[in-house]
């Protein structure tokens, strides 16, 4: 099992947490560590790419949405990279595709978080 | 001359495959994989086992997150031609039935009961005060 978490910034003044592998219950954890270290420092535009993540499950799902819950307390977003469809089926099913942005790279993805 | 006969479909995709796990996150692969891996002995498509994957996986992370460490979690897989029957058993000393308590939790902890709901053909589960509260979910092939 693993997962990859690499953390960059954007030109916009935003960051990009890019994400692969599989996010279970085992690994959310270091997700969300990257994500709550990034809105700890005052960054609440982030794009969060998961083109490279095989598997999300709901632990994954919560973790997303306890990071957009707290950037928009701030006024910010979070953006999702998502193109492998059993994922967005995921998004699709549990009604999460209303309140992410979910685009198909991550210049779409952070052109509309501007 | 006549070669042997080809063998009863229902003996080569009929078995039960059981599987004891640690209550503990870092298990929960070995209990996806293994289903994985159980799956695509029956004629299922490969969006059904990613269904399979994630409700597997959903199911052990329900009882993980009641009681991380405490006893095991016991599955049990019946193969037929037709469907995949997977039986999780939450072995945890003192447990309360969490499956049905975290299909009633609103926000996100609902999340993974409400997925199990969603990608299976049928969920139940049962409580047994000596055997543990069990989830059966059913996957059909073809449905």
């Amino acid at each position: 099992m693993d997962i990859k978490v690499n953390v960059r910034e954007s030109s916009d003044d935003a960051y990009v947490v890019e994400l692969g592998g599989e996010i279970d219950v085992y690994t959310s954890p270091k997700v969300k560590d990257a994500i709550t270290e990034l809105i700890d420092q005052g960054h609440y535009n982030l794009v969060i790419n998961l083109e490279k993540v095989r598997y999300i499950d709901s632990t994954g799902l919560g973790v997303l949405i306890g990071g957009l819950k707290r950037v928009r307390e701030h006024g910010g977003s979070v953006n999702l990279v998502c193109t492998n469809p059993q994922i967005k089926k995921i998004f699709d099913i549990t009604g999460l595709v209303k309140i992410f942005g979910i685009f198909d790279d991550e210049v779409g993805a952070q052109k509309a978080l501007a | 001359m006549r070669g042997p006969e080809p063998p009863d479909l229902l003996d080569t995709l009929s078995g039960r495959v059981e599987l004891r796990i640690p209550n503990r996150p870092e298990w929960v692969a070995v209990a996806r994989l293994t289903v994985s891996a159980i799956a695509n002995r029956l004629p299922f498509s490969v969006e059904d086992i990613e269904d399979l994957k994630l409700a597997i996986a959903e199911a052990c992370t329900t009882v993980i997150q009641a009681g991380e460490g405490e006893g095991t979690i016991d599955i049990a897989c019946e193969t037929s031609p037709s469907e995949l029957t997977i039986h999780v058993r939450d072995r945890r000393p003192n447990r309360t039935d969490v499956f049905a308590e975290r299909s009633e939790a609103s926000g996100t902890e609902g999340l993974g009961v409400f997925l199990i709901q969603a990608l299976m053909d049928e969920v139940r589960h049962t409580v047994d005060a000596q055997a543990g509260t069990e989830l059966v979910m059913i996957k059909r092939v073809g449905a």
